[in-house]
């Protein structure tokens, strides 16, 4: 270990101030008494919010993302299991190359996936609307997923599983009584962490929607136009509190019953 | 015949693996590679009018794509500014990443998770952010003129190159502080002291230890950060202005109001192929680069 440098630690500091003031200006000019976010804030209002809570538009898009939201983290951390498992637990050809594929829709641009998904679904026929956007945010989770899952189940000891086979358990029981118990904390963060990814996603939303809007359409739309913009910063300031609450009790809940090297942090990094 | 698929699979950890894998590998065919097959196949199509198109096999398309100075130009500028964005990215993260690795003793993991949140908050919040700290009545602008220094606001600020680059600096930096931190981490710090006590100066030891150490960590970030930001599009949009319109942008028109399918699948597969390109040659510089330090 390095003994003190305040230089680094400084700069660190005002990192971490690049991080996180950006995003406080939204709270802080949600309570703003005018339309326009410019300083000296002009007086406390929670005018904002109450606006907010009147539009119905509003409540159908929430609506919609949190249905896209479950359906895709249920969906995605099912998914996402069973490969955690089969990439944790076996050794086995082409490892890597299923590896990558799973990976692929994390890494090529948002853009990409949605265009290819629009395409295939208007050659099928189909109508845009929820199903589309579910079905991209599956695909655009499960790599999330799996990352957070392969850093629970690595290192557990298959040896718990095999000893629950020879005392007669069946498959079915085994996962039941002995290896979900010791995933629980990874499958719930890995639900939590699934459904904000969801929550917040635009890009694929933006192409597939149609006309049934999820939250991130909706504010995309009001952020046009400046007489609009009071509520959306009420709306932004409600979504960061409620993101962050989620996000931590995921991070609590991953770190839970782990040695503190082993949990290293949300997304387990393969070279 | 049953019981000898039921001794073999008992047996063989690759079919095992291989039934655990098939929901995730069914997802990204029937998804990912059958809708990007079938994107690859609409590039060599023509729109004939706004409903119609015409399915019979053309390159005409990617044709079009390079004769358009406009199209060019922003390939160009978008991996121009992934470029730039990554470099600054990496630049910024990396003493942050040492810092925690090396100097802090305690709760390194609640200093982790404290990088990684604003990370997890709305993308599009994220940018928006910006557009109120960086637009011509926004923070920066109504502060300085409140403080007297400024009559007019700065233009420069909003609707330009550099309001995305910064904004997209901010928006990609766990994906720098993630693998950075994970390869700094690892270094055995003896391994530095080591170093030190044969008499290399401090600088020294950065050049020939603990950077080649942290190379893994650094072409990790370079790939999650630059892959992504090529096809940004709610940046650009939101903040780029003309001037920092990026290809996204245009591929989201043809798409939408100017009706243009397959010039936009083209545009969509060029961009894929830069970045396959760009993948294969920062893999392959890595490759060489960690040869000849081993």
């Amino acid at each position: 270990m390095e003994q003190k440098n305040n230089t680094l630690l400084v700069y660190t500091l005002l990192y971490f101030a690049f991080l996180y003031i950006p995003v406080l200006f939204l709270p802080i000019f949600s309570f703003n008494d005018a339309n326009y976010m410019s300083f000296p804030l002009s007086g406390f209002t929670t005018e904002h919010y109450e606006e907010m809570w009147a539009k119905t538009n509003l409540h159908k898009a929430l609506w919609a993302s949190i249905k896209v939201g479950i359906v895709a983290s249920v969906v995605s951390t099912t998914i996402a299991l069973f490969a955690a498992k089969a990439f944790a637990r076996y050794k086995f050809r082409g490892q890597n190359i299923s590896y990558g594929a799973i990976m692929i829709p994390f890494l090529i641009p948002e853009i990409i996936l949605a265009v290819a998904i629009l395409v295939i679904w208007l050659s099928l026929g189909f109508k845009l609307g929820l199903v589309p956007v579910t079905l991209g945010h599956i695909l655009f989770c499960t790599p999330f997923a799996m990352l957070i899952l392969i850093a629970r189940i690595e290192g557990f000891d298959f040896s718990l599983e095999e000893a629950s086979r020879d005392l007669g358990e069946n498959a079915w029981g085994t996962f039941y009584r002995v290896s979900l118990p010791l995933y629980l904390p990874g499958i719930i963060a890995s639900l939590l962490l699934s459904f904000i990814i969801s929550f917040d996603e635009f890009v694929l939303a933006f192409f597939l929607t149609g006309s049934d809007a999820t939250l991130p359409m909706y504010m995309w739309a009001q952020m046009r136009f400046i007489q609009k913009l009071p509520h959306v910063l009420a709306l932004g300031a409600v979504i960061i509190v409620f993101t962050t609450f989620i996000v931590l009790l995921a991070f609590w809940l991953r770190n839970l019953g782990q040695g503190k090297d082993k949990a290293e942090f949300g997304i387990k990094i393969h070279e | 015949m049953l019981q000898v698929w039921k001794s073999f699979y008992a047996r063989s950890d690759p079919a095992k693996a291989y039934s655990l894998l098939s929901p995730a590998l069914i997802l990204v065919t029937l998804a990912m590679l059958i809708p990007l097959g079938l994107m690859l196949s609409f590039s060599f199509f023509t729109q004939t009018s706004f409903t119609e198109i015409d399915y019979s096999f053309t390159i005409t398309r990617y044709i079009d794509f390079f004769q358009s100075n406009l199209l060019v130009s922003l390939l160009i500028k978008s991996v121009k500014i992934s470029f730039i964005v990554t470099f600054v990215t990496l630049l910024t993260a990396y003493p942050v990443c040492y810092y925690i690795a090396f100097y802090v003793k305690k709760n390194k993991m609640l200093w982790l998770v404290l990088l990684t949140l604003p990370f997890w908050t709305s993308y599009l919040l994220r940018v928006f952010s910006w557009k109120i700290i960086l637009g011509t009545k926004g923070v920066i602008n109504s502060s300085l003129i409140n403080a007297g220094l400024l009559s007019e606001p700065l233009t420069f600020l909003m609707y330009s190159e550099t309001a995305v680059i910064i904004t997209l600096t901010h928006a990609w930096a766990a994906f720098a502080l993630l693998p950075l931190y994970v390869s700094l981490d690892k270094i055995d710090f003896s391994l530095i002291e080591a170093a030190r006590d044969l008499g290399l100066s401090r600088l020294e030891t950065f050049w020939k230890i603990t950077l080649p150490l942290s190379l893994p960590g650094i072409i990790g970030a370079i790939l999650i950060i630059f892959i992504p930001t090529v096809g940004d599009y709610v940046t650009p949009a939101l903040l780029g202005g003309t001037d920092g319109r990026m290809l996204s942008n245009m591929i989201q028109a043809y798409f939408g109001k100017v009706n243009n399918l397959p010039l936009g699948a083209a545009s969509a597969t060029i961009m894929l192929i830069t970045v396959a390109i760009v993948t294969m040659v920062v893999s392959y510089t890595t490759k060489k680069l960690t040869q000849r330090i081993s």
